[in-house]
């Protein structure tokens, strides 16, 4: 059985409607990647599956006892609210220290544990959150743009801390990116949305699509590039070559 | 030893000071400093309430700070920024309430008494309703402490963990409802914002966790109310006003240790 199904979900702001009729499963231990360009639906998406806002219509049904872990677009931590990152890990419910050092450790920052959240880097910062979302051992990872701000080889190493959190826990992974070249060799699936599903599928068809070269158009086809670079590992594209390294790293 | 008025006033300021060091914290931490404001304007209107049906002042600012609050809840979110909704039910009830006291005739009230309290005529039955009043703040807050934290922090980690941030919204505005009313006796109308968000205020320099700022806003108040009422004894200056001034006081000097603090 899935992790998760959304089923037929339609989600309306006022007049608006930001998703309709949209269906998907997350498998577990897959990696599945939302795509799709601004104001597509694709936070609206995750914020439904989490529960934050209600849909008209459709349903997120989950397996009984699974756990979610979420991992927030852009969180802002008010400099008035003084609080330290094993705290920050305690919300909000109180977990043991050995878990808190454990799951920073798994998310790259050990070191961390002291410090205040609002000093952080934004990599820093990221890697926080997603030691928060991985402290409960969850079955399903929800990443929403989580290397927003961060430059290229920052969202890269943070893109394989989530790999190797992937194998080490074998959880599932539905994330939204616009780093397509990232997105392309590392998911399992790729979901193209744009209020409703365009095409899903292998990173492979989606990316030859006629929906999808319709949205992204055919300045993306470095990351179908980069894509066969993961499988081919002929190092002749020139100009995508830097990329792949600093993606694999 | 409740027979000394001094004493009376120091317990009264000690127990406003305990139920606002959560609060105010929480004001400051979610920039609702002006909530503070529009409800204890509010607290007009129901004093006046409370005049024309002749029941106590507890009860009518009581009522009219939780209608406050509800109303603030509903409409929150609703097309309306904070500060404008605030705005907008501060000054109309302050009107409305005003206008209403007009009404009243042959009673004679003292508005200045509600503007600005007066600890020193604290009875013990006021004692009662302050340090039941505080006693339930306190209780609520940090029963729903952890989860008012996370909505706090961010909206959708609150849901992602099954928390609904609306209705912490709302169990923090009938929090703030309830010591606006019982402490409006105290310090007034005017000077109970200052009550919740200087002592905090003063606190964040000192503090590296949520819970050790609480515990600092609610030292920094109770030694405001002590040493405040110390001063307007001996100095003979108003009460209210004093303790404020002390808490004031108490907040530049975290702030230049703060940023003494940096230089190093």
């Amino acid at each position: 059985m899935s992790l998760i199904q959304v089923e037929d979900l339609t989600v309306r702001y006022g007049a608006s409607t930001a998703l309709s009729g949209v269906s998907l499963h997350v498998e577990p231990g897959e990696i599945v990647t939302i795509v799709g360009p601004n104001g597509s639906g694709k936070t609206s998406l995750l914020r439904a599956i989490i529960g934050a806002v209600k849909p008209v219509k459709g349903r997120v049904v989950q397996e009984s006892g699974v756990k979610i872990g979420y991992v927030p677009q852009n969180l802002h931590i008010d400099e008035t609210l003084p609080i330290t990152v094993s705290r920050f890990l305690k919300l909000p419910s109180n977990v043991e220290a050995a878990d808190i050092s454990y799951a920073l450790t798994r998310a790259g920052v050990p070191d961390l544990a002291k410090a205040q959240l609002s000093q952080l880097s934004g990599g820093q910062f990221q890697r926080v959150l997603l030691a928060r979302a991985i402290i409960g051992n969850p079955d399903l990872l929800l990443l929403d743009e989580a290397t927003q701000g961060l430059d290229q080889r920052g969202s890269a190493s943070f893109y394989q801390q989530i790999e190797t959190v992937r194998q080490n826990t074998g959880c599932a992974i539905l994330m939204i990116s616009h780093e397509l070249h990232v997105v392309m060799s590392a998911s399992d699936r790729v979901i193209c949305l744009n209020g409703h599903v365009c095409c899903e599928g292998t990173p492979a068809v989606v990316a030859s699509a006629p929906e999808y070269r319709a949205l992204f158009g055919t300045g993306t086809g470095g990351a179908l590039a980069l894509y066969r670079h993961k499988h081919d590992h002929s190092h002749d594209h020139g100009d995508h070559n830097h990329d792949h390294t600093e993606a694999a790293k | 030893m409740l027979d000394d008025f001094m004493v009376r006033a120091a317990l009264a300021g000690i127990g406003v000071a305990f139920a606002a060091a959560p609060l105010g914290c929480f004001v400051v931490w979610r920039r609702m400093a002006y909530f503070g404001d529009a409800t204890a304007h509010a607290a007009i209107l129901g004093v006046a309430l409370s005049l024309a049906f002749s029941m106590s002042i507890f009860v009518g600012t009581m009522t009219v700070a939780l209608l406050m609050a509800l109303v603030v809840n509903v409409l929150s979110g609703q097309g309306y920024a904070m500060d404008t909704l605030l705005g907008v039910l501060a000054h109309s009830a302050l009107a409305f309430g005003l206008v209403a006291v007009s009404f009243i005739s042959g009673v004679r009230i003292d508005l200045m008494a509600y503007l600005f309290g007066d600890i020193l005529a604290v009875s013990r039955l006021d004692l009662s309703i302050i340090w039941g009043g505080a006693a339930l703040v306190v209780a609520l807050i940090g029963w729903r402490w952890s989860a008012l934290l996370t909505s706090t922090l961010n909206k959708d980690l609150a849901y992602a963990s099954g928390i609904k941030p609306k209705r912490e919204q709302l169990v923090l505005t009938v929090a703030l409802a309830i010591t606006v009313a019982v402490a409006i006796k105290v310090v007034g109308v005017l000077l109970i914002a200052a009550m919740l968000i200087i002592p905090a205020a003063a606190a964040r320099p000192l503090s590296r966790t949520p819970e050790g700022m609480a515990i600092a806003a609610g030292l920094i108040g109770i030694l405001s109310a002590i040493i405040g009422l110390r001063a307007a004894y001996v100095l003979d200056t108003p009460a209210g006003p004093s303790i404020v001034c002390v808490a004031a006081i108490t907040f530049v000097a975290t702030s230049i240790l703060k940023g003494l603090g940096h230089q190093r």
